[in-house]
Protein backbone atom coordinates (compact mmCIF):
# COMPACT_ATOMS: atom_id res chain seq x y z
CA UNK A 1 0.00 0.00 0.00
CA UNK A 2 2.84 2.57 1.17
CA UNK A 3 4.45 1.69 -2.45
CA UNK A 4 1.29 3.06 -4.00
CA UNK A 5 0.95 5.86 -1.45
CA UNK A 6 4.11 7.24 -2.59
CA UNK A 7 4.08 6.68 -5.78
CA UNK A 8 1.27 8.78 -6.35
CA UNK A 9 3.14 11.48 -4.15
CA UNK A 10 3.48 14.67 -6.61
CA UNK A 11 6.79 14.99 -7.17
CA UNK A 12 8.43 11.71 -6.59
CA UNK A 13 8.96 10.57 -10.23
CA UNK A 14 12.29 13.00 -10.31
CA UNK A 15 14.47 12.29 -6.84
CA UNK A 16 17.53 14.51 -7.32
CA UNK A 17 20.45 12.46 -7.06
CA UNK A 18 21.64 12.87 -3.19
CA UNK A 19 24.94 14.64 -3.02
CA UNK A 20 27.95 12.42 -1.83
CA UNK A 21 28.66 12.51 1.95
CA UNK A 22 31.62 14.47 3.02
CA UNK A 23 34.18 12.71 5.49
CA UNK A 24 32.66 15.00 8.07
CA UNK A 25 29.27 14.04 7.67
CA UNK A 26 30.00 10.53 8.33
CA UNK A 27 28.84 10.31 11.85
CA UNK A 28 25.33 11.81 11.31
CA UNK A 29 24.67 9.31 8.27
CA UNK A 30 25.79 6.36 10.71
CA UNK A 31 23.50 7.91 13.49
CA UNK A 32 20.61 7.87 11.00
CA UNK A 33 21.15 4.62 9.40
CA UNK A 34 22.24 2.06 12.11
CA UNK A 35 19.28 1.74 14.54
CA UNK A 36 16.89 1.19 11.72
CA UNK A 37 19.22 -1.07 10.03
CA UNK A 38 20.18 -2.95 13.16
CA UNK A 39 16.48 -3.15 14.11
CA UNK A 40 15.77 -4.74 10.29
CA UNK A 41 19.62 -7.28 10.67
CA UNK A 42 18.21 -8.67 13.92
CA UNK A 43 14.50 -8.95 13.35
CA UNK A 44 14.63 -9.54 9.75
CA UNK A 45 18.07 -11.18 8.34
CA UNK A 46 18.90 -13.06 11.54
CA UNK A 47 15.49 -14.93 11.76
CA UNK A 48 16.19 -16.44 7.98
CA UNK A 49 18.92 -18.37 9.03
CA UNK A 50 17.36 -18.88 12.72
CA UNK A 51 14.27 -20.47 10.67
CA UNK A 52 16.47 -22.13 8.13
CA UNK A 53 18.38 -24.10 10.75
CA UNK A 54 15.18 -24.52 12.63
CA UNK A 55 14.12 -26.44 9.71
CA UNK A 56 16.75 -28.62 9.16
CA UNK A 57 16.30 -29.79 13.25
CA UNK A 58 14.93 -33.13 14.64
CA UNK A 59 13.15 -34.14 17.75
CA UNK A 60 15.11 -34.91 20.91
CA UNK A 61 15.79 -38.42 21.48
CA UNK A 62 14.33 -37.46 24.91
CA UNK A 63 10.95 -37.21 23.49
CA UNK A 64 10.18 -33.82 25.21
CA UNK A 65 7.69 -32.25 23.31
CA UNK A 66 8.80 -29.09 21.44
CA UNK A 67 12.25 -30.22 21.94
CA UNK A 68 14.46 -30.50 19.15
CA UNK A 69 18.11 -30.51 18.63
CA UNK A 70 20.43 -29.53 15.50
CA UNK A 71 20.51 -32.46 13.03
CA UNK A 72 21.12 -31.04 9.53
CA UNK A 73 18.41 -33.29 8.22
CA UNK A 74 18.17 -31.33 5.08
CA UNK A 75 15.61 -34.57 4.46
CA UNK A 76 12.48 -32.47 5.96
CA UNK A 77 12.87 -30.25 3.17
CA UNK A 78 11.63 -33.81 0.34
CA UNK A 79 9.64 -34.36 3.76
CA UNK A 80 7.43 -31.21 3.55
CA UNK A 81 7.49 -31.37 -0.44
CA UNK A 82 6.04 -34.58 -0.93
CA UNK A 83 3.55 -33.89 2.18
CA UNK A 84 2.60 -31.08 1.52
CA UNK A 85 2.69 -30.75 -2.18
CA UNK A 86 -1.25 -29.99 -2.52
CA UNK A 87 -1.40 -27.37 -0.17
CA UNK A 88 1.74 -25.30 -2.00
CA UNK A 89 0.01 -25.66 -5.55
CA UNK A 90 -3.18 -24.87 -3.98
CA UNK A 91 -1.60 -21.48 -2.13
CA UNK A 92 -0.37 -20.74 -5.73
CA UNK A 93 -3.83 -21.24 -7.86
CA UNK A 94 -5.96 -19.59 -4.87
CA UNK A 95 -3.43 -16.77 -5.04
CA UNK A 96 -2.83 -16.49 -8.88
CA UNK A 97 -6.60 -16.96 -9.19
CA UNK A 98 -7.50 -14.37 -6.78
CA UNK A 99 -4.75 -12.24 -8.46
CA UNK A 100 -6.62 -12.14 -11.77
CA UNK A 101 -9.89 -11.41 -10.65
CA UNK A 102 -8.42 -8.47 -8.66
CA UNK A 103 -6.69 -7.25 -11.72
CA UNK A 104 -10.05 -7.57 -13.58
CA UNK A 105 -12.00 -5.97 -10.90
CA UNK A 106 -9.82 -3.06 -10.05
CA UNK A 107 -8.82 -2.20 -13.34
CA UNK A 108 -11.38 -0.17 -15.19
CA UNK A 109 -12.00 1.01 -11.51
CA UNK A 110 -8.44 2.28 -11.51
CA UNK A 111 -9.11 4.08 -15.38
CA UNK A 112 -12.38 5.77 -14.47
CA UNK A 113 -10.30 7.08 -11.42
CA UNK A 114 -7.56 8.17 -13.43
CA UNK A 115 -9.62 9.67 -16.21
CA UNK A 116 -13.08 10.21 -15.20
CA UNK A 117 -13.66 11.22 -12.10
CA UNK A 118 -12.41 15.14 -12.23
CA UNK A 119 -12.03 16.70 -8.69
CA UNK A 120 -13.31 13.65 -6.87
CA UNK A 121 -10.52 11.68 -7.54
CA UNK A 122 -8.93 11.80 -4.42
CA UNK A 123 -12.17 11.37 -2.38
CA UNK A 124 -12.81 7.85 -4.63
CA UNK A 125 -9.23 6.93 -3.52
CA UNK A 126 -10.08 7.16 0.25
CA UNK A 127 -12.78 5.16 -0.94
CA UNK A 128 -10.81 2.46 -1.89
CA UNK A 129 -8.70 2.54 0.83
CA UNK A 130 -11.56 2.75 3.07
CA UNK A 131 -11.04 -1.23 4.16
CA UNK A 132 -8.32 -0.63 5.55
CA UNK A 133 -10.02 1.22 8.20
CA UNK A 134 -12.17 -1.66 9.65
CA UNK A 135 -10.23 -4.73 10.85
CA UNK A 136 -9.22 -7.51 8.40
CA UNK A 137 -10.39 -10.08 10.20
CA UNK A 138 -13.74 -8.65 10.70
CA UNK A 139 -14.27 -7.66 6.97
CA UNK A 140 -13.69 -11.47 6.27
CA UNK A 141 -16.38 -12.76 9.00
CA UNK A 142 -18.86 -10.38 7.86
CA UNK A 143 -18.19 -12.24 4.08
CA UNK A 144 -18.65 -15.15 5.79
CA UNK A 145 -21.73 -14.06 7.15
CA UNK A 146 -23.13 -12.59 3.86
CA UNK A 147 -22.50 -15.17 2.17
CA UNK A 148 -23.63 -17.93 4.52
CA UNK A 149 -26.23 -20.61 3.49
CA UNK A 150 -29.54 -18.75 5.40
CA UNK A 151 -27.62 -15.21 4.45
CA UNK A 152 -29.61 -13.01 1.80
CA UNK A 153 -27.61 -13.54 -0.83
CA UNK A 154 -26.65 -16.82 -1.01
CA UNK A 155 -31.07 -17.32 -0.93
CA UNK A 156 -31.92 -14.99 -3.82
CA UNK A 157 -29.31 -16.73 -5.80
CA UNK A 158 -31.05 -20.27 -5.06
CA UNK A 159 -35.03 -18.15 -5.51
CA UNK A 160 -33.31 -16.82 -8.84
CA UNK A 161 -32.53 -20.88 -9.54
CA UNK A 162 -28.86 -19.31 -10.63
CA UNK A 163 -27.33 -21.84 -8.24
CA UNK A 164 -28.46 -25.17 -7.10
CA UNK A 165 -31.38 -25.20 -3.69
CA UNK A 166 -28.42 -27.41 -1.89
CA UNK A 167 -25.32 -25.37 -2.59
CA UNK A 168 -23.56 -24.00 -0.12
CA UNK A 169 -21.09 -20.79 -0.85
CA UNK A 170 -19.37 -20.82 2.36
CA UNK A 171 -16.54 -23.48 3.29
CA UNK A 172 -15.45 -23.90 -0.33
CA UNK A 173 -12.54 -23.20 -2.29
CA UNK A 174 -14.69 -20.34 -4.06
CA UNK A 175 -15.38 -18.46 -1.07
CA UNK A 176 -11.58 -18.39 -0.08
CA UNK A 177 -10.61 -16.98 -3.66
CA UNK A 178 -13.41 -14.61 -3.30
CA UNK A 179 -11.87 -14.08 0.40
CA UNK A 180 -8.42 -12.93 -1.21
CA UNK A 181 -9.73 -10.95 -4.45
CA UNK A 182 -12.02 -8.69 -1.92
CA UNK A 183 -9.23 -8.47 0.71
CA UNK A 184 -6.64 -7.71 -1.46
CA UNK A 185 -8.54 -4.90 -3.87
CA UNK A 186 -6.99 -1.83 -2.50
CA UNK A 187 -2.83 -3.60 -3.03
CA UNK A 188 -3.99 -3.32 -6.65
CA UNK A 189 -6.03 -0.99 -7.38
CA UNK A 190 -3.56 1.95 -5.55
CA UNK A 191 -0.55 1.03 -8.09
CA UNK A 192 -2.82 0.68 -11.41
CA UNK A 193 -4.23 3.90 -10.44
CA UNK A 194 -0.77 5.35 -9.70
CA UNK A 195 0.63 4.47 -13.42
CA UNK A 196 -2.34 5.28 -15.10
CA UNK A 197 -2.64 8.67 -13.87
CA UNK A 198 0.87 9.36 -15.08
CA UNK A 199 -0.19 8.57 -18.56
CA UNK A 200 -0.25 11.50 -20.91
CA UNK A 201 -4.17 11.84 -21.77
CA UNK A 202 -3.30 13.24 -25.69
CA UNK A 203 -1.71 9.56 -26.09
CA UNK A 204 -5.07 7.95 -25.78
CA UNK A 205 -6.64 10.56 -28.27
CA UNK A 206 -4.05 10.07 -30.41
CA UNK A 207 -4.95 6.42 -30.31
CA UNK A 208 -8.40 7.12 -31.57
CA UNK A 209 -7.28 9.55 -33.88
CA UNK A 210 -5.71 7.24 -35.86
CA UNK A 211 -8.20 5.40 -35.92
CA UNK A 212 -8.27 2.94 -33.19
CA UNK A 213 -11.51 1.78 -31.40
CA UNK A 214 -11.54 1.81 -27.59
CA UNK A 215 -10.42 -1.81 -27.37
CA UNK A 216 -7.53 -1.34 -29.82
CA UNK A 217 -6.94 1.70 -27.71
CA UNK A 218 -6.80 -0.25 -24.31
CA UNK A 219 -4.26 -2.91 -26.03
CA UNK A 220 -2.01 -1.20 -27.90
CA UNK A 221 -1.68 2.47 -25.91
CA UNK A 222 -3.09 2.38 -22.54
CA UNK A 223 -2.07 -0.68 -21.25
CA UNK A 224 1.49 -1.26 -22.32
CA UNK A 225 1.96 2.13 -20.62
CA UNK A 226 0.05 1.07 -17.34
CA UNK A 227 1.98 -1.62 -16.77
CA UNK A 228 4.59 -1.00 -14.25
CA UNK A 229 1.16 -0.59 -12.26
CA UNK A 230 -0.26 -4.03 -13.20
CA UNK A 231 3.13 -5.47 -12.16
CA UNK A 232 3.34 -4.13 -8.80
CA UNK A 233 -0.18 -4.48 -8.40
CA UNK A 234 -0.03 -8.31 -9.32
CA UNK A 235 3.16 -8.05 -6.92
CA UNK A 236 1.56 -6.49 -3.93
CA UNK A 237 -1.82 -8.61 -4.64
CA UNK A 238 0.24 -12.53 -5.23
CA UNK A 239 2.89 -11.95 -2.42
CA UNK A 240 0.67 -11.85 0.57
CA UNK A 241 -2.15 -14.08 -0.97
CA UNK A 242 0.18 -16.51 -1.26
CA UNK A 243 0.97 -16.90 2.26
CA UNK A 244 -2.43 -15.28 3.77
CA UNK A 245 -4.20 -18.46 5.60
CA UNK A 246 -7.21 -16.26 7.18
CA UNK A 247 -9.37 -16.62 4.31
CA UNK A 248 -8.88 -20.09 3.81
CA UNK A 249 -9.49 -21.22 7.44
CA UNK A 250 -12.53 -18.04 7.74
CA UNK A 251 -14.00 -19.13 4.63
CA UNK A 252 -12.50 -22.38 4.13
CA UNK A 253 -12.80 -26.02 5.08
CA UNK A 254 -10.19 -28.74 5.72
CA UNK A 255 -9.96 -29.37 1.84
CA UNK A 256 -9.46 -25.51 1.28
CA UNK A 257 -6.12 -25.61 3.36
CA UNK A 258 -3.13 -23.58 1.91
CA UNK A 259 0.58 -23.77 3.40
CA UNK A 260 -0.53 -20.78 5.74
CA UNK A 261 -2.65 -22.92 7.51
CA UNK A 262 -0.11 -26.14 7.43
CA UNK A 263 2.35 -23.82 9.22
CA UNK A 264 0.27 -22.61 11.44
CA UNK A 265 -1.15 -25.65 13.08
CA UNK A 266 2.51 -27.03 12.70
CA UNK A 267 4.01 -24.53 15.10
CA UNK A 268 0.71 -24.32 17.56
CA UNK A 269 -1.44 -27.42 17.38
CA UNK A 270 1.61 -29.88 16.54
CA UNK A 271 4.16 -28.58 17.83
CA UNK A 272 6.36 -29.52 15.24
CA UNK A 273 8.96 -26.71 14.59
CA UNK A 274 11.44 -27.97 12.08
CA UNK A 275 8.47 -28.95 9.96
CA UNK A 276 7.04 -25.47 9.46
CA UNK A 277 10.01 -23.73 9.52
CA UNK A 278 10.98 -26.36 6.37
CA UNK A 279 7.37 -25.44 5.05
CA UNK A 280 8.03 -21.80 5.22
CA UNK A 281 10.95 -21.89 4.22
CA UNK A 282 10.10 -23.63 0.87
CA UNK A 283 7.14 -20.60 0.84
CA UNK A 284 9.12 -18.16 0.51
CA UNK A 285 11.65 -19.46 -1.85
CA UNK A 286 8.94 -20.76 -4.22
CA UNK A 287 7.63 -17.41 -4.47
CA UNK A 288 10.92 -15.68 -4.87
CA UNK A 289 11.47 -17.99 -7.94
CA UNK A 290 7.99 -17.33 -9.11
CA UNK A 291 8.73 -13.05 -8.56
CA UNK A 292 12.02 -13.39 -10.34
CA UNK A 293 10.39 -15.49 -13.55
CA UNK A 294 7.51 -13.05 -13.58
CA UNK A 295 9.41 -9.53 -12.94
CA UNK A 296 12.05 -10.64 -16.04
CA UNK A 297 9.27 -11.80 -18.16
CA UNK A 298 7.21 -8.37 -17.69
CA UNK A 299 10.37 -6.36 -18.13
CA UNK A 300 10.33 -7.91 -21.73
CA UNK A 301 7.55 -7.12 -24.00
CA UNK A 302 6.11 -10.72 -23.49
CA UNK A 303 3.19 -10.09 -20.68
CA UNK A 304 1.13 -8.19 -23.67
CA UNK B 1 -32.13 1.82 -16.80
CA UNK B 2 -30.16 2.10 -20.00
CA UNK B 3 -28.75 -1.45 -19.43
CA UNK B 4 -32.33 -2.55 -19.64
CA UNK B 5 -32.84 -1.08 -23.14
CA UNK B 6 -29.94 -1.80 -24.57
CA UNK B 7 -31.41 -5.66 -24.28
CA UNK B 8 -34.81 -4.87 -24.55
CA UNK B 9 -37.02 -4.60 -28.03
CA UNK B 10 -37.33 -0.61 -29.12
CA UNK B 11 -39.51 0.91 -27.00
CA UNK B 12 -42.65 1.46 -29.60
CA UNK B 13 -43.95 4.33 -27.61
CA UNK B 14 -43.98 7.10 -30.27
CA UNK B 15 -42.05 9.96 -28.65
CA UNK B 16 -43.59 13.54 -29.35
CA UNK B 17 -42.39 14.65 -32.51
CA UNK B 18 -41.02 17.78 -31.78
CA UNK B 19 -38.80 16.38 -28.76
CA UNK B 20 -36.74 13.87 -30.63
CA UNK B 21 -34.22 14.24 -28.17
CA UNK B 22 -36.00 12.23 -25.06
CA UNK B 23 -36.47 9.56 -27.89
CA UNK B 24 -34.85 6.53 -26.53
CA UNK B 25 -33.35 4.35 -28.27
CA UNK B 26 -30.40 1.23 -28.67
CA UNK B 27 -28.46 3.95 -30.26
CA UNK B 28 -28.77 6.44 -27.74
CA UNK B 29 -28.11 4.17 -24.77
CA UNK B 30 -25.23 2.41 -26.45
CA UNK B 31 -23.89 6.45 -26.04
CA UNK B 32 -24.95 7.00 -23.14
CA UNK B 33 -23.60 3.51 -21.85
CA UNK B 34 -20.24 4.29 -23.50
CA UNK B 35 -20.13 7.95 -21.77
CA UNK B 36 -21.12 6.69 -19.02
CA UNK B 37 -20.36 2.87 -18.31
CA UNK B 38 -17.13 3.36 -16.26
CA UNK B 39 -19.03 5.60 -13.46
CA UNK B 40 -21.56 2.74 -13.76
CA UNK B 41 -19.34 0.43 -13.09
CA UNK B 42 -17.69 1.82 -10.53
CA UNK B 43 -20.86 2.45 -8.43
CA UNK B 44 -21.10 -1.24 -8.20
CA UNK B 45 -17.48 -1.44 -7.78
CA UNK B 46 -18.10 0.61 -4.86
CA UNK B 47 -20.94 -1.18 -3.19
CA UNK B 48 -18.80 -4.44 -3.39
CA UNK B 49 -16.03 -2.64 -1.42
CA UNK B 50 -18.78 -1.49 1.11
CA UNK B 51 -21.09 -4.38 1.25
CA UNK B 52 -18.91 -6.01 4.66
CA UNK B 53 -18.05 -2.68 6.27
CA UNK B 54 -22.08 -2.25 6.05
CA UNK B 55 -22.55 -5.22 7.47
CA UNK B 56 -20.59 -4.95 10.06
CA UNK B 57 -22.03 -0.90 11.28
CA UNK B 58 -25.30 -2.67 10.63
CA UNK B 59 -24.47 -5.35 13.38
CA UNK B 60 -23.40 -3.39 15.58
CA UNK B 61 -27.31 -2.46 16.79
CA UNK B 62 -27.83 -5.85 17.07
CA UNK B 63 -29.56 -6.99 20.09
CA UNK B 64 -26.78 -8.97 21.50
CA UNK B 65 -26.54 -12.27 22.31
CA UNK B 66 -23.64 -15.06 22.84
CA UNK B 67 -23.07 -14.78 18.68
CA UNK B 68 -24.20 -11.88 16.28
CA UNK B 69 -25.12 -13.84 13.31
CA UNK B 70 -28.72 -13.55 13.46
CA UNK B 71 -30.84 -10.18 12.82
CA UNK B 72 -32.46 -9.70 16.43
CA UNK B 73 -33.13 -6.40 16.14
CA UNK B 74 -32.23 -2.64 16.46
CA UNK B 75 -30.15 -1.66 19.82
CA UNK B 76 -27.72 1.28 21.16
CA UNK B 77 -27.19 -0.93 23.90
CA UNK B 78 -23.48 -2.02 22.81
CA UNK B 79 -22.81 1.74 21.58
CA UNK B 80 -23.66 2.61 25.03
CA UNK B 81 -21.70 -0.14 26.36
CA UNK B 82 -18.72 -1.26 24.44
CA UNK B 83 -16.67 -2.53 27.29
CA UNK B 84 -20.01 -4.99 28.14
CA UNK B 85 -17.99 -7.30 26.57
CA UNK B 86 -14.95 -7.05 29.01
CA UNK B 87 -12.79 -9.28 26.80
CA UNK B 88 -13.31 -7.06 23.71
CA UNK B 89 -12.06 -3.96 25.65
CA UNK B 90 -8.68 -5.72 27.14
CA UNK B 91 -7.94 -6.55 23.96
CA UNK B 92 -8.54 -3.24 22.26
CA UNK B 93 -6.68 -1.53 24.46
CA UNK B 94 -3.59 -3.95 24.33
CA UNK B 95 -3.98 -3.72 20.44
CA UNK B 96 -3.69 0.42 20.99
CA UNK B 97 -0.59 0.02 23.75
CA UNK B 98 1.18 -2.05 21.42
CA UNK B 99 0.34 0.23 18.24
CA UNK B 100 1.10 3.83 19.82
CA UNK B 101 4.63 1.94 20.98
CA UNK B 102 5.50 0.50 17.51
CA UNK B 103 4.17 3.36 15.69
CA UNK B 104 6.35 5.73 17.67
CA UNK B 105 9.65 3.34 17.02
CA UNK B 106 8.88 2.63 13.77
CA UNK B 107 7.98 6.07 12.80
CA UNK B 108 11.46 7.83 14.07
CA UNK B 109 13.76 4.91 13.09
CA UNK B 110 12.28 4.55 9.17
CA UNK B 111 12.13 8.78 8.97
CA UNK B 112 16.43 8.86 9.61
CA UNK B 113 16.65 6.11 7.31
CA UNK B 114 14.66 7.71 4.62
CA UNK B 115 16.04 10.94 5.42
CA UNK B 116 20.14 9.10 5.27
CA UNK B 117 18.61 7.78 2.18
CA UNK B 118 17.42 10.80 0.18
CA UNK B 119 20.15 13.49 1.70
CA UNK B 120 23.37 10.93 1.21
CA UNK B 121 25.26 8.97 -1.14
CA UNK B 122 27.22 6.07 0.26
CA UNK B 123 28.82 3.21 -0.22
CA UNK B 124 25.66 -0.06 0.27
CA UNK B 125 23.01 2.26 -0.82
CA UNK B 126 21.62 -0.10 -3.15
CA UNK B 127 21.64 -2.79 -0.06
CA UNK B 128 20.43 -0.77 1.93
CA UNK B 129 17.63 -0.12 -0.05
CA UNK B 130 17.14 -3.81 -1.02
CA UNK B 131 16.83 -4.62 3.02
CA UNK B 132 14.26 -2.04 3.16
CA UNK B 133 12.00 -3.64 -0.08
CA UNK B 134 12.59 -7.55 1.06
CA UNK B 135 10.22 -7.35 4.62
CA UNK B 136 7.75 -5.64 2.50
CA UNK B 137 7.48 -8.56 -0.37
CA UNK B 138 7.75 -11.53 2.50
CA UNK B 139 4.85 -12.87 3.04
CA UNK B 140 3.60 -12.43 6.37
CA UNK B 141 3.64 -15.81 7.78
CA UNK B 142 7.08 -16.32 6.95
CA UNK B 143 8.29 -12.73 8.34
CA UNK B 144 6.07 -14.39 11.97
CA UNK B 145 7.58 -18.19 11.64
CA UNK B 146 11.48 -16.82 11.37
CA UNK B 147 10.98 -14.40 14.02
CA UNK B 148 9.33 -17.67 16.12
CA UNK B 149 12.13 -19.63 15.66
CA UNK B 150 14.82 -16.60 16.65
CA UNK B 151 12.55 -16.06 19.65
CA UNK B 152 12.66 -20.00 20.20
CA UNK B 153 15.99 -20.29 19.82
CA UNK B 154 17.20 -17.72 22.18
CA UNK B 155 14.32 -18.50 24.85
CA UNK B 156 12.60 -14.84 24.62
CA UNK B 157 9.32 -15.10 26.61
CA UNK B 158 6.71 -14.03 24.25
CA UNK B 159 4.26 -11.13 25.01
CA UNK B 160 3.74 -7.65 24.65
CA UNK B 161 7.77 -6.91 23.83
CA UNK B 162 7.80 -9.50 20.73
CA UNK B 163 4.77 -8.24 19.45
CA UNK B 164 5.81 -4.57 19.23
CA UNK B 165 9.64 -6.19 17.83
CA UNK B 166 7.77 -7.09 14.99
CA UNK B 167 5.45 -4.69 14.43
CA UNK B 168 8.22 -2.33 14.69
CA UNK B 169 9.81 -4.45 12.12
CA UNK B 170 7.62 -4.38 9.51
CA UNK B 171 5.95 -1.06 9.72
CA UNK B 172 9.70 0.17 9.55
CA UNK B 173 10.09 0.19 5.84
CA UNK B 174 6.53 1.54 4.86
CA UNK B 175 7.61 4.43 7.00
CA UNK B 176 11.33 4.61 4.86
CA UNK B 177 8.84 4.62 1.24
CA UNK B 178 6.43 7.11 2.42
CA UNK B 179 8.44 9.61 3.78
CA UNK B 180 11.52 9.40 1.09
CA UNK B 181 8.95 10.04 -1.24
CA UNK B 182 7.55 13.24 0.31
CA UNK B 183 11.21 14.40 0.74
CA UNK B 184 11.81 13.62 -2.83
CA UNK B 185 9.10 16.25 -3.67
CA UNK B 186 10.54 19.03 -1.40
CA UNK B 187 11.74 22.13 -3.19
CA UNK B 188 15.33 22.00 -2.81
CA UNK B 189 15.31 25.92 -3.09
CA UNK B 190 13.59 26.19 0.02
CA UNK B 191 16.23 25.03 1.85
CA UNK B 192 18.98 26.54 -0.34
CA UNK B 193 17.09 29.81 0.32
CA UNK B 194 17.66 29.30 4.30
CA UNK B 195 21.23 28.52 3.57
CA UNK B 196 21.52 32.13 2.16
CA UNK B 197 20.11 33.65 5.03
CA UNK B 198 22.65 32.48 6.91
CA UNK B 199 20.86 29.48 8.68
CA UNK B 200 23.17 26.48 9.70
CA UNK B 201 22.60 22.82 8.37
CA UNK B 202 20.44 21.61 11.99
CA UNK B 203 18.39 25.18 11.81
CA UNK B 204 17.30 24.87 7.99
CA UNK B 205 16.20 20.96 8.85
CA UNK B 206 14.48 22.38 12.30
CA UNK B 207 12.43 25.41 10.94
CA UNK B 208 12.23 24.64 6.99
CA UNK B 209 12.64 21.14 6.37
CA UNK B 210 10.87 19.42 9.13
CA UNK B 211 7.65 21.44 9.56
CA UNK B 212 7.21 20.74 5.91
CA UNK B 213 7.95 16.93 5.82
CA UNK B 214 5.67 16.63 9.13
CA UNK B 215 2.47 16.16 7.30
CA UNK B 216 4.48 12.91 5.46
CA UNK B 217 5.54 11.77 8.84
CA UNK B 218 2.05 12.31 9.92
CA UNK B 219 0.73 9.78 7.16
CA UNK B 220 3.16 7.95 7.31
CA UNK B 221 2.51 7.30 11.21
CA UNK B 222 -1.03 6.48 10.43
CA UNK B 223 -0.02 3.92 7.96
CA UNK B 224 1.99 2.51 10.49
CA UNK B 225 -0.52 2.48 13.20
CA UNK B 226 -2.86 1.02 11.43
CA UNK B 227 -0.86 -1.78 9.73
CA UNK B 228 0.12 -2.52 13.43
CA UNK B 229 -3.61 -1.96 14.62
CA UNK B 230 -4.96 -4.59 11.76
CA UNK B 231 -1.67 -7.42 12.15
CA UNK B 232 -3.19 -11.08 12.77
CA UNK B 233 -0.56 -13.34 11.72
CA UNK B 234 2.53 -12.22 12.66
CA UNK B 235 0.94 -10.78 15.83
CA UNK B 236 -0.39 -14.56 15.76
CA UNK B 237 3.04 -16.00 15.94
CA UNK B 238 4.62 -13.91 18.45
CA UNK B 239 1.79 -12.84 20.57
CA UNK B 240 2.14 -15.93 23.64
CA UNK B 241 -0.93 -14.98 26.12
CA UNK B 242 -1.40 -11.43 25.15
CA UNK B 243 -4.78 -10.90 22.82
CA UNK B 244 -5.01 -8.43 20.45
CA UNK B 245 -8.16 -6.89 18.73
CA UNK B 246 -7.53 -9.13 15.48
CA UNK B 247 -6.65 -12.13 17.51
CA UNK B 248 -9.68 -11.88 19.50
CA UNK B 249 -12.06 -11.75 16.68
CA UNK B 250 -10.21 -14.57 14.91
CA UNK B 251 -10.35 -16.79 18.10
CA UNK B 252 -13.88 -15.88 19.01
CA UNK B 253 -15.10 -16.46 14.71
CA UNK B 254 -15.73 -20.25 15.78
CA UNK B 255 -18.11 -19.55 19.28
CA UNK B 256 -19.37 -16.72 18.23
CA UNK B 257 -18.37 -12.61 18.26
CA UNK B 258 -19.90 -10.39 20.45
CA UNK B 259 -21.48 -7.52 18.90
CA UNK B 260 -19.01 -4.62 20.65
CA UNK B 261 -16.18 -6.12 18.91
CA UNK B 262 -19.09 -4.66 15.52
CA UNK B 263 -18.75 -1.39 17.59
CA UNK B 264 -15.17 -1.29 17.53
CA UNK B 265 -14.64 -2.16 13.98
CA UNK B 266 -16.95 0.35 13.25
CA UNK B 267 -16.00 3.06 15.75
CA UNK B 268 -12.26 2.33 13.86
CA UNK B 269 -13.82 3.12 10.16
CA UNK B 270 -15.69 5.95 11.35
CA UNK B 271 -12.51 7.38 12.76
CA UNK B 272 -10.12 7.05 10.16
CA UNK B 273 -12.74 8.02 7.98
CA UNK B 274 -13.71 11.35 9.65
CA UNK B 275 -9.80 12.12 9.91
CA UNK B 276 -8.55 11.31 6.33
CA UNK B 277 -11.44 13.26 5.06
CA UNK B 278 -11.10 16.55 6.98
CA UNK B 279 -7.58 16.48 5.84
CA UNK B 280 -8.40 16.30 2.27
CA UNK B 281 -11.59 18.87 3.13
CA UNK B 282 -8.42 21.28 3.99
CA UNK B 283 -6.08 20.14 1.33
CA UNK B 284 -9.16 20.76 -1.22
CA UNK B 285 -10.06 24.37 0.33
CA UNK B 286 -6.24 25.20 0.48
CA UNK B 287 -5.93 24.06 -3.62
CA UNK B 288 -9.00 26.06 -4.07
CA UNK B 289 -8.22 29.62 -2.36
CA UNK B 290 -4.49 29.34 -4.55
Amino acid sequence: MALAVAAHTPGSGTPAPPPSSSRKRRPILLVLLLPGLAWLGVFFLVPIFTLLGTSTQSPAPSGEIGAFVQTFSFGNYGRVISDYHEQFVRSFVYAGLATVLTLLIAYPLAYMIAFKAGRARNLLLVLVVAPFFTSFILRTVAWRQILADQGFVVSSLKFLHLIPQGATVTASGVAVVAGITYNFLPFMTLPLYASLERIDPTLIEAGGDLYGNGFAVLRKVTFPLSLPGVVAGTLLTFIPAAGDYVNASLLGNTRTQMVGNVIDSRFFRVVDYPTAAALSFVLMAAILVLVFLYVRKAGTEELV
Amino acid sequence: MSIIDLRGPVPTSTPAPDRPRRRFSPARSRRWLRAHGLQLYAVVAFAYIFTPIAYVMVFSFNIPARSNIAWRGFTLANWENPCGAPEVCNAVGNSLKIGLSATLIATVLGTMIAFALSRYRFRGRTSTNLLIFLPMATPEVVLAASLLTLFLNLKVPLGFVTIVIAHVMFCISFVVVAVKARIAALDPRLEQAAADLYATEFETFRRITLPLLAPGIAGAALLAFSLSFDDFIITNFVSGNVNTFPKFVYVSAQRGIPAQAYVVGSFMFLLAMTIVLVVEAVRWRRSVKK
